[in-house]
């Protein structure tokens, strides 16, 4: 008190005739804890005054217990961000379990389904079956292809196309076939087509992306660039941090991609949603790190 | 190739191909009168044209007077055997036709569509020019590239294998190596 000077000394006392004219009221129960009131200084003016007490860890905690839902959802958002990040970094590690017997496999054609196929071609048949071929409905060569590539395995291949809808295959013959079903999924969006519908048909795609998933629960899901894939990878992730059947997925990069990835390849890579993520040029595997570079396919 | 006596010229086709892309820029490059001559006087004697989903149609022409048998189609289901009957190929800058004409071992020009948004498909026909594997151009540059290459400085492109990546998945997923 000593060290301060006359004018403070002078400015507190001041101080404090004037809070004694107020009529104040405390309020305990509001955050931070305040008291307000108004009087009238030695000009007649109405002063109010609103005095602000540093929060007490009593006044926070009443003010935070008195809305439980707002806890609550805090909660759930942190346990839920913490698990997709979880999952996020997680993904890239190989499965530690026994080697499987044979895994199901979904393989998603578009653009580069030459290259998919000839990926394909170098794995056995007896690891990856059942096989589920997907692609746009309105992507009519690529189903052909892949079937034509089956119907080598298989003896009678018949699968129907229709517009839109998801499509089955049948087989006839004997029963040590390969089984292999070919499907149609709609696209998000279309070569040129504008944003605001894009989002529209986004959603619809979705919506049939996940319950394509949820039939089929793939156990390794294979890619390799078109829009097509962006659906059901996603899908594929948010059952990993809900739980669900843990699908492997494996993108790999057209061969096209020299310099740069493709808007769906750089989603992926971005949002650590593949599994293994291969590009096929040293330039790509330089500015993605995380990339496997693998040559190329074709 | 068959052999040039009796004057019967032996026939070389140049197959020009945009796949199913509308690429008017290229059929109207190859269709000029210079073009054709600069392919005639290299030797020439067919030009084939497959124009996709193009609104420019080229002229046909039987050369009965000496000049560049012309003749085109719109699209086939496989250009496989129209590859493989091929002298030169003039392709668009799609990775499918490029390289199915490499592992065909054809001499082969890619043409860069700049009308394209977002054109990465120059990526790779540059990057396997550098590589010394084929031309790349422009239509405008077209004709010099014509005039001017060596079809002796082109080096053969040795196909890839998906080998990598199938040893790859499959350590992932737990299989035994093969």
């Amino acid at each position: 008190m000593g060290l301060r000077s006359q004018a403070e000394r002078n400015l507190a006392s001041h101080l404090e005739r004037e809070l004694r004219k107020l009529e104040c009221t405390v309020s305990y129960n509001s955050s931070p804890c305040s008291f307000r009131g108004k009087g009238r200084n030695n000009r007649g003016s109405t002063v109010v005054l609103l005095i602000e007490m540093e929060k007490g860890n009593g006044c926070c905690f009443s003010a935070m217990t008195s809305n439980p839902t707002i806890l609550v959802l805090v909660t759930i958002i942190t346990v839920i961000l913490t698990r997709v990040l979880y999952i996020m970094y997680q993904s890239g590690k190989p499965l530690h379990n026994t080697a499987p017997q044979s895994v199901s496999t979904l393989i998603v054609l578009g653009g580069h389904t030459a290259e998919m196929l000839n990926l394909l071609s170098m794995l056995q048949k007896d690891r990856f079956t059942p096989r589920f071929y997907i692609a746009a409905a309105t992507d009519n060569m690529s189903l052909q292809k892949a079937h034509l590539m089956e119907k080598s395995l298989v003896d009678m291949v018949f699968f129907e196309v229709v517009k839109g809808k998801v499509v089955l295959a049948a087989e006839t013959g004997g029963e040590a076939l390969e089984s292999a079903q070919f499907m149609q999924i709609y696209r998000s969006r279309e070569v040129g087509q504008s944003y605001i519908t894009s989002v529209v048909t986004t959603i619809i795609a979705i919506a049939h992306a996940l319950w394509i998933m949820i039939k089929i629960r793939p156990q390794v899901i294979l890619c390799n660039g078109p829009g097509t894939c962006l659906p059901l990878c996603v899908i594929a992730f948010l059952f990993k941090v809900v739980g669900i059947r843990w699908s492997s997925t494996f993108y790999v990069e057209s061969i096209a991609r020299v310099r740069r990835l493709s808007l769906s390849g750089l989603l992926l890579y971005k949002l650590h949603m593949a599994d293994q993520f291969f590009v096929q040029w040293p330039q790509l595997q330089k500015k993605y790190p995380r990339a496997h570079y693998v040559g190329c396919l074709m | 190739m068959g052999d040039s006596d009796d004057g019967i010229k032996s026939e070389r086709t140049v197959f020009v191909t945009v796949g199913t892309t509308c690429f008017d820029a290229l059929v109207k490059a190859v269709d000029t009168q210079e073009f054709k001559k600069e392919l005639s006087a290299r030797g020439y004697t067919h030009l084939l044209i497959q124009m996709g989903r193009g609104s420019y149609f080229p002229k046909k022409s039987t050369g009965e007077d000496g000049s560049l048998v012309v003749d085109y189609f719109i699209f086939s289901s496989s250009i496989a055997d129209n590859l493989r009957s091929a002298s030169l190929v003039i392709s668009h800058a799609g990775s499918g036709s490029i390289f199915e004409t490499l592992r065909l071992r054809k001499p082969l020009i890619v043409v860069v569509n700049e009308d394209l948004m977002d054109n990465h498909q120059s990526e790779l026909a540059e990057e396997l020019a550098e590589r010394k594997h084929l031309f790349c151009a422009h239509p405008q540059t077209l004709f010099q590239t014509v005039a001017s290459m060596n079809l002796e400085s082109l080096l053969p492109y040795h196909p890839g294998d998906a080998a990598p990546v199938a040893k790859l998945i499959n350590r992932f997923l737990g299989f035994p190596d093969d």
